[in-house]
């Protein structure tokens, strides 16, 4: 596959502040990424000095093997969609579709043409003579993607585009934009901070914090194999139950110890051999552990402390081996404060983290 | 359904029968003289009639004839209305070498306010939105210099100005005024034009490059139409402020192009003869006409512009 976009050793400062260190990053053609962080961890800056909005201290940027690094956003081939829309407000749906092209010079056969075609695929054709105000959230987004979509661009990227909408709008708008990656097969380079929208939507996810890349991986990889503890804790809702303890051997086999509670490592792929003696941390999602099924090597006893029933699914929260820790059931089971529970983990689903360099093992 | 009014009957014979419907329920009353209200209105009232005698006295005393002022009774409605002092304001009082009254000021004006104002609001809504959306070099010393510009006292200013006038050759003619008046409006509409486009989203100026519109297609597409009402802020302030410039006017222009308020001085402050209030009061108005009618039609876009975040930092 070619290499649709290339980011090569960027780096940006504004002033003594490094907010992107030599990031490097290869986008395939036809890929959809997505740029996941907190706030403030360089997602949206990445994506402007992809834009051409901001100008990067070092490095070099790549559109299609073009050195785009010193070119100006229009001539980039790209398109963007922003958080707030960003509609111009005096020019009806249509005027706000079209100003990309009237700038250009286009003729006015070809802007109507590639109008119409924008509107038919997003489904806008009635609000074409309409002003932005008289949008809800949703058409107004739909709006903004098709003001990227007539310019017939390479790269589509879009900035948290989801945010500024309700739940229910942004899981309709979500299956949207998969659609439409599916139809245009464009390369799509996505920033968001929601794991959800991540998860779904992405072919690769660049898990980014203060300024570096901390995993580019696909969806499945990611949630199932995070590369380091911030990673783990970041991805997955709620969030992974983590134990401090230490790995040890027990009967010849990797275990690990925490509080004095054992956990058996059978069936944990590691990456590197597991030392004895190595302090760890050991991750295991609340949806990986099973309660009062059947006994495993690890079977440990817990006594329930808060339910959370959210219909479809039923979290419980537990005291074990010292600390909090919840548990993801179906929605049907229910288990009153104070009941006495058997846990079992599968050990193929853990993760498990050196403590020092927070990475996995 | 009928279930669901008897339910509410219940509900509402269950409320009347624990006492709980006669307790307070919506709306609090207020009464009309709290003391609140007495502050309030009262406070509100003694300023405006603080405003508003001062024109009450000069109205009345434009309509009355000199015989009736000399009564002395300044606030008493005129006996005899009489519009002879406007007419003698407008076309015939003496200002010095000619005797055509304030008609000859509110042309002058005219000609230096109006060109002042386009070419100044002109100016400084580029310079604010130069300042405000790009990026460029010195663009933080440019700024700082306008900030400074904003708080020198003008009196520093004139003689200097005076000297570079004259050497350009436009000392004393209208052109010269309209250009110091221009400069002198530079800093506080550069800043009142930087904060507002500043203000506005900076996604908007984001999209309209991605989508090829230079520097001047972004500032007359997308930035002006949505600026009105700070246009409308900074019209006011500089017709206001040009219409009542009497310095400016007094220093850089020739007699016959004095602007109104130079004239309006000069006919209040004549020695020769009796002393005409009636005259006087009717050319003070005429001269504050223009500003007046200005806030008037424009007031509430004013007060918009203000809010739209022209006063913030």
């Amino acid at each position: 596959m070619n290499t649709s976009v290339s980011v090569k050793d960027l780096t940006l400062k504004f002033g003594a502040v490094t907010v992107l260190d030599k990031l490097n990053l290869d986008i395939k053609d036809g890929e959809f990424l997505v740029l996941l962080g907190s706030s403030g961890c360089g997602k949206s800056t990445l994506l402007n000095c992809i834009a051409g909005l901001l100008e990067p201290t070092d490095g070099q940027i790549f559109i299609k093997d073009k050195n785009v690094t010193w070119e100006e956003p229009k001539d980039r081939g790209i398109g963007m969609v922003f958080q707030s829309y960003a509609l111009y407000p005096q020019m009806s749906v249509e005027k706000n579709l079209s100003f990309g092209l009237r700038i250009a010079g286009m003729d006015k056969a070809e802007i109507d043409k590639r109008v119409a075609r924008a509107s038919e695929i997003l489904q806008i054709g009635p609000l074409l003579q309409r002003k932005p105000a008289a949008l809800s959230g949703g058409q107004r987004q739909r709006v903004a993607i098709g003001r990227a979509l007539v310019r017939d661009v390479d790269v589509f990227l879009f900035d948290e585009p989801l945010s500024n909408l309700d739940a229910k709008l942004r899981s309709e708008l979500r299956v949207e934009i998969k659609r439409l990656h599916q139809n245009l097969k464009n390369t799509m380079i996505y920033v968001t901070h929601d794991q959800i929208e991540a998860l779904t939507l992405a072919d690769r996810i660049a898990i980014m914090r203060s300024g570096l890349i901390q995993q580019l991986d696909d969806p499945m990889t990611i949630y199932n194999e995070p590369n380091n503890l911030y990673v783990a804790g970041f991805i997955g809702s709620p969030a992974m139950n983590f134990f401090k303890g230490e790995i040890t051997s027990a009967d010849g086999r990797p275990a690990f110890v925490t509080n004095g509670v054992t956990f058996m490592l059978d069936g944990y792929r590691a990456k590197n051999p597991l030392q004895p003696g190595t302090k760890a941390v050991l991750g295991l999602r609340p949806e990986h552990i099973s309660v009062d099924g059947p006994e495993t090597v690890n079977t440990h006893q817990a006594v329930v402390e808060i339910e959370e029933p959210m219909g479809a699914d039923n979290l419980i929260w537990l005291k074990h081996a010292g600390q909090s820790m919840s548990v993801r059931i179906g929605g049907n089971r229910r288990y009153r404060p104070g009941a006495q529970v058997k846990l079992a983990y599968d050990m193929s689903l853990a993760s498990l983290f050196d403590a020092e360099s927070e990475l996995r093992i | 359904m009928a279930d669901q009014a008897t339910l509410n009957t219940v509900a509402a014979a269950a409320d009347a029968s624990r006492g709980s419907l006669s307790g307070p329920r919506g709306n609090r009353p207020r009464p009309l003289f709290s003391t609140r209200n007495i502050v309030l209105y009262g406070t509100l009232t003694l300023a405006a009639i603080y405003y508003l005698v001062p024109l009450y006295v000069m109205v009345v005393t434009s309509l009355k004839s000199m015989p009736e002022i000399r009564m002395g009774n300044i606030f008493s409605p005129p006996v005899e209305i009489t519009f002879e002092p406007w007419v003698k304001a407008w076309a015939q009082a003496c200002t010095g070498l000619n005797c055509d009254g304030l008609s000859r000021g509110f042309g002058n004006s005219i000609r230096i306010t109006i060109p002042s104002v386009i070419i100044s609001i002109l100016i400084a809504s580029i310079n604010g939105y130069a300042l405000a959306n790009w990026r460029f070099k010195g663009m933080e010393t440019f700024f700082t210099v306008l900030v400074i510009g904003a708080f020198i006292p003008y009196q520093v200013m004139i003689y200097p100005i005076v000297i570079v006038l004259r050497e350009i050759g436009i000392y004393g003619t209208l052109s010269g005024l309209i250009v110091v008046h221009t400069i002198f409006g530079m800093p506080i509409l550069t800043l009142l034009f930087r904060n507002y486009f500043a203000s506005l989203p900076e996604e908007l100026f984001k999209a309209a490059r991605v989508d090829g519109a230079g520097f001047w297609n972004i500032y007359f597409r997308i930035m002006l139409p949505m600026s009105l009402p700070i246009f409308v802020v900074a019209m006011i302030i500089q017709i206001t402020g040009i219409w009542n410039d009497f310095l400016f006017g007094v220093v850089f222009t020739r007699p016959e192009y004095y602007p109104m308020t130079v004239q309006l001085n000069n006919i209040v402050n004549s020695v020769q003869g009796v002393k005409e209030y009636n005259v006087n009061m009717a050319a003070t108005i005429l001269t504050g006409l223009v500003p007046l009618i200005v806030y008037f039609v424009s007031g509430k876009l004013f007060v918009r512009g203000i809010a739209a975040g022209a006063v913030k930092g």
